[in-house]
């Protein structure tokens, strides 16, 4: 590809991990960039405060991809703390760089992540509403 | 195996060209403006060159001037035309899909003062010459209208345009550096004043091309120096590259372009056959013999790339120019493609190399491909 990416970006796009759809997820983020055309999916099962279970789907470049693969296997198993609080520069760090007009698109997976965690957090304070 | 379809961006150089080249680096590198016998020998195979060129485009040899490439020429010839008319005319017509070697061009002219008409393209990318006949004002100097164009490989009807030119008395220019030598470009046929080819396209090397400018037409150069080509592109001539530019020419084949269409046309039926939700972007019989363009719904083209280039297959994603930047394809947007058709779509060049065992290849593992990022896709529910 005309872009120098990491052999760890390449892998990650090639052979992404936790991608498909699933079904009675809790919270689920869409995200899409005007800039470059592309979008994003994640969808999350919590328990106990932790993210159980997360998949995604990314229209979109290498980047793209190989960010929402590696967020996703980030956060799964980890509080909803910390996945919230995950960086776009920790996400490069850990494909081991991303060039640089690449960085929003590590920027975006973080996004999309967090609008899952909101609105899995909307629908369980509409559900306490509710009961209270 | 590696299997290279990005042959629009640029080509293997030829070994007879290659061959062909290698005298004029090791004994016979004189300077062709030197007035020792060297010097008249290169001189000689430059004229030699030049005629060869002229043949291809029906134009006398002097009406050839050799420059470092396409880019170049069309820089020449825009700049180099607006000088000598401005301010008495200051408007030019093009079309919204030329290479921007020509828009980036005409950017620069409307900062400079000239007024621009972009005319729109239907949707398989042609103009319509009722738009070109009205776009024309009493301050038209020049039409510049691209002959193939370099992302969907539709070929204009430049006899047509070129006769309005001539009755508006307008100044015709044509970029033709996809279709040389692929298409037939006539300059007496087709009424064209000023046509920028260039060598790498074609099998040659790099760095080289030239513009054929008609000997009525008057135009200040673009490179000033010591007077090489006339006064109008000054400059020692790249002898190398001009005989290599030469010899490319001379050693096209008709059946080189036959076979081209041929693989080009089993790429796309097949790729439309076996992949769901396809669509060939450009004209299905007005098209580039080695341009084959096409959409894949809801997967993205830079993604497709990738996964083409993991087994050895080098095609590009709209115009290989765009790669470094972020936007879609101003060409496919023209056609009328919407921003999620454009973000989908690739092309595949093809070469005189190129063989049936390579399409075949492409044809395996394009739709298992598709369908992998399909199931990535958020677009497929
Ligand atoms: C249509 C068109 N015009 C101009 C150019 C620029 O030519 P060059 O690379 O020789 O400067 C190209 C190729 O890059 C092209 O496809
Ligand atoms: S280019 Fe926009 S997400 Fe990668």
């Amino acid at each position: 590809m005309a872009l120098e990416y990491s052999k760890k970006v390449l892998k990650e796009f090639l052979q992404p991990k936790n991608f498909g759809e699933m079904k009675g997820a809790h919270g689920t983020g869409e995200v899409g960039s005007p800039a470059c055309g592309d979008i994003m999916q994640m969808q999350i099962k919590v328990e106990r405060d932790k993210i159980k279970e997360i998949k995604f789907k990314t229209f979109g470049c290498a980047a793209a991809i190989a960010s929402t693969s590696i967020i996703t296997q980030m956060v799964k198993g980890k509080d909803l703390n910390y996945a919230k609080n995950l960086t776009m520069k920790e996400v490069a760090e850990k494909l081991k760089g991303l060039p640089q007009i690449k960085m929003h698109c590590s920027s975006m997976g973080i996004q999309t992540l967090r609008k899952a965690i909101k609105d899995y957090e909307e629908k369980l304070q509409k559900r306490t509403e509710k009961k209270n | 195996m590696k299997i290279y379809l990005d042959n629009a961006a640029t080509t293997k150089v030829d070994e007879e060209v290659i061959n062909a080249m290698i005298p004029y680096f090791k004994e016979k590198y004189a300077n062709a403006s030197s007035q020792h016998l060297e010097g008249s020998e290169a001189k000689q195979i430059l004229e030699k060159s030049r005629k060869i060129i002229a043949n291809a485009l029906n134009s006398k040899p002097e009406e050839i001037y050799f420059t470092s490439g396409g880019t170049e020429s069309n820089n020449w010839a825009l700049k180099g035309l607006f000088e000598k008319n401005y301010p008495n005319k200051n408007h030019i017509i093009t079309t919204k899909i030329e290479h921007d070697a020509t828009l980036q061009t005409c950017k620069y002219l409307e900062k400079k003062g000239a007024k621009i008409s972009y005319l729109n393209v239907d949707s398989e990318g042609f103009i319509n010459l009722k738009e070109l006949e009205e776009a024309i004002t009493p301050k038209t100097f020049l039409v510049s209208i691209m002959h193939a164009n370099n992302e969907i490989g539709t070929v204009q009807d430049l006899e047509s345009i070129g006769k309005i030119c001539k009755d508006k008395k307008i100044i015709f220019h044509s970029d033709a550096a996809q279709s040389f030598t692929k298409e037939k470009l006539d300059v007496k046929k087709q009424n064209l004043d000023l046509v920028s080819i260039n060598s790498h396209k074609i099998n040659g090397p790099k760095g080289v091309g030239a513009l054929y400018i008609r000997s009525s037409i008057e135009i200040e150069p673009l490179i000033h120096g010591g007077g090489h080509e006339k006064g109008k592109r000054s400059g020692t001539e790249n002898i190398p590259g001009i005989v290599g530019f030469a010899k490319a020419i001379e050693i096209i084949k008709e059946k080189d372009l036959r076979k081209m269409k041929e693989l080009r046309n089993k790429l796309i039926e097949e790729i439309l056959i076996k992949i769901p939700n396809t669509k060939l972007n450009g004209s299905k019989e007005r098209r580039l013999v080695n341009n084959a363009n096409i959409s894949f719904k809801d997967v993205e083209g830079e993604a497709i790339g990738g996964y083409l280039e993991n087994k050895g297959i080098f095609v590009s994603t709209g115009s290989a120019c765009m790669s470094n930047t972020l936007k879609a394809s101003h060409v496919l947007k023209s056609i009328g493609l919407t921003d999620l058709e454009q973000n989908s779509s690739i092309r595949f060049s093809l070469s005189k190399y190129t063989t049936e065992k390579e399409i075949e290849k492409v044809l395996e593992v394009l739709p298992e491909i598709i369908k992998k990022l399909r199931r990535l896709s958020p677009l497929v529910k």
